[in-house]
């Protein structure tokens, strides 16, 4: 049985806040799930949510409290471990003194490309990304999207079997989320695992074949984004018309709208057949009756609401 | 210098030569060698002695500029403008990083300061100096300094790993500025009756790292001989000292929470 793309355990994070007599703030807290091999995989949540520091401790940049992580059966703290992941920061900043091939070329010396090869792979890479005709741009001169652009192409330099974007749409305008879409479609072909963290609830529910939701710190749920809105209690739509003369039952006037010259109500799954029982003996037209099917922005605003009332993290005395 | 230290030695390097502050200061040290030759001229008897003299000094404090302000800057940069992440993303160990900007550094100061090592030379034949057995010491001293260089650019970086460059600045001018002092330092001991004064000067001479004996400007510029004890001695100090700083910079660096 091969290992998962990645495997989170327990992961929790504690940072110090304050200098004089510093309290540890909860960043993170005992997260664990796993991504397979070849899904493209969304990790949802607010600012602030912990979907950076997961990323970040993902590559090494910083240090669980408690808790790891394993990459394709690697533990995070091996070095091997980096030649099997790709990574896009977010909001990235490169050494801006270079241009976008020597970008590439100074990143790709740290895998064991032979210098022709190198070359080779620098040239196909900027022109994977639309970045040919600015490949000998100093960086400084590059607008957000070509940055970003940049940024993918030295996070999937090497072939990475596993790539980890940090909110890759983020900034961009319509044209450039619809390229960096189609680079994750082109990495999900080639049977490659992706995992990026977006709050762009439309690229998440287009592109992914399961999300996790991260609200506080702490794991809302996981699993195909359909399955991930399912969790949540569903409502029935009941469209209807009034036949002439007849008056809609008082206890239902308060959850129709009128529009022209249909009504329509939202009733709870559990309470559809009183509802219709209601309708029927007010002689009412039934014209259709559909499940409501909460789009994962719902479940997203109905988590981040929940989370903004607890106002803020959970702070730990050490 | 293995694969993976190398690419950052030489990005380093070229960051270096890419920024324009590093070309005015190459030009202003050449600048302050043209002034000798001015001076020189005026000096009667003592041109060669004037040239190399404040050649020497030139070389001495602009390489110290350099390696202060560049140093200092060295890890920190990378961290503030969030360069390194993608960099650690890749195989690459925080100590080879370390290593490699270090290297960087080291690579600059060295190819500046043979720039610099050029314009003396040129102004010393331009005054009619000629080449003599004395003139070993010249380079001897030029080589003093470059060993001084490296212990403070080993310096600045070990700073620059845990705190701002203005911080980094204020420690690594304090401990070069005390140990160039460090023999004076030592006397004082000497001199005291107070135990407490005693333990705290032996062990500043003994925590700072001695650049006194790197200074070898005057000696040069009189023509007097070196001591090869003396080079080796420097070279094995000054290697050691900064094995140690790197192996520091390494421990605190490898811990560090990349914000």
């Amino acid at each position: 049985m091969t290992a998962p793309a990645i495997e989170i355990l327990g992961l929790t994070k504690d940072y110090p806040v304050g200098f004089w007599r510093p309290k540890m703030r909860r960043s993170l807290d005992n997260l664990s799930f796993q991504v397979e091999e070849g899904e493209v995989f969304g990790f949802l949540g607010p600012n602030g949510a912990g979907k950076t520091t997961t990323m970040k401790l993902l590559m090494g940049l910083i240090f669980p409290t408690s808790g790891t992580a394993r990459v394709r059966g690697r533990a995070i703290d091996d070095i091997e471990m980096h030649r099997e992941i790709g990574y896009l920061p977010e909001q990235p900043y490169f050494y801006d003194y270079l241009t976008a091939r020597e970008l590439l070329d100074y990143y790709a010396q740290f895998s064991d490309f032979s210098s022709v090869e190198r070359r080779e792979r620098v040239t196909r890479f900027l022109e994977r990304v639309g970045l040919t005709a600015a490949a000998d741009i100093q960086l400084r001169k590059f607008s957000k999207g070509m940055l970003q652009r940049a940024g993918i192409a030295q996070a999937i330099l090497h072939d990475p079997p596993v790539v980890i974007l940090d909110e890759p749409m983020s900034g961009l305008d319509p044209v450039g989320r619809r390229e960096i879409r189609d680079i994750i479609l082109d990495l999900k072909n080639q049977g490659r695992t992706v995992f990026f963290s977006t709050h762009i609830l439309s690229d998440a529910e287009m592109l992914c074949d399961r999300v996790a939701v991260l609200a506080g710190g702490k794991l809302q749920g996981v699993g195909a984004p359909r399955d991930i809105v399912a969790m949540k209690a569903h409502a029935m739509e009941v469209l209807f018309e009034m036949r002439e003369g007849r008056a809609l039952p008082a206890d239902l006037a308060a959850q129709v709208t009128k529009i022209g010259g249909r009504s329509r109500m939202t009733v709870p799954e559990d309470q559809l057949y009183l509802a219709l029982e209601k309708l029927r003996g007010a002689e009412a037209r039934i014209l259709s009756v559909s499940p409501l099917h909460p789009t994962l922005e719902d479940y997203f605003f109905q988590l981040v609401g929940g989370a903004r009332t607890k106002r803020g993290l959970e702070e730990i005395s050490r | 210098m293995s694969a993976t230290v190398r690419p950052v030695a030489i990005n380093t390097f070229r960051e270096a030569v890419r920024d324009r502050v590093l070309y005015n200061l190459v030009l202003f040290a050449l600048l302050m060698i043209g002034a000798a030759i001015l001076v020189g001229g005026v000096s009667i008897g003592i041109v060669q002695l004037v040239i190399i003299n404040l050649g020497l000094s030139s070389i001495s404090i602009f390489g110290l500029v350099m390696a202060i302000f560049i140093g200092v800057g060295l890890v920190y940069k990378e961290m503030e403008k969030r360069t390194l992440y993608s960099l650690l993303a890749k195989p690459i160990r925080r100590w080879q990083f370390l290593v490699g900007k270090y290297a960087g550094l080291l690579l600059t100061l060295v190819v500046n300061t043979a720039f610099m090592t050029l314009g003396l030379a040129a102004a010393f034949f331009y005054v009619g100096g000629h080449i003599e057995r004395a003139n070993l010491s010249v380079l001897t001293a030029i080589y003093f300094i470059l060993l001084e260089l490296a212990m403070v650019t080993a310096l600045a970086m070990f700073f620059s790993c845990f705190s701002s460059p203005m911080l980094s600045t204020l420690y690594t001018l304090a401990i070069y500025i005390t140990g160039v002092f460090a023999n004076d330092i030592h006397g004082i001991g000497d001199f005291t009756k107070s135990p407490a004064v005693l333990g705290v000067t032996r062990a500043i001479y003994y925590l700072v790292p001695n650049f006194h004996d790197f200074n070898a400007i005057a000696t040069a510029a009189h023509g007097d001989s070196i001591p090869f004890a003396l080079i080796w001695q420097n070279s094995l100090y000054a290697a050691l000292y900064i094995l140690l700083l790197l192996i520091a910079s390494s421990a605190v660096f490898s811990r560090r929470n990349l914000k």
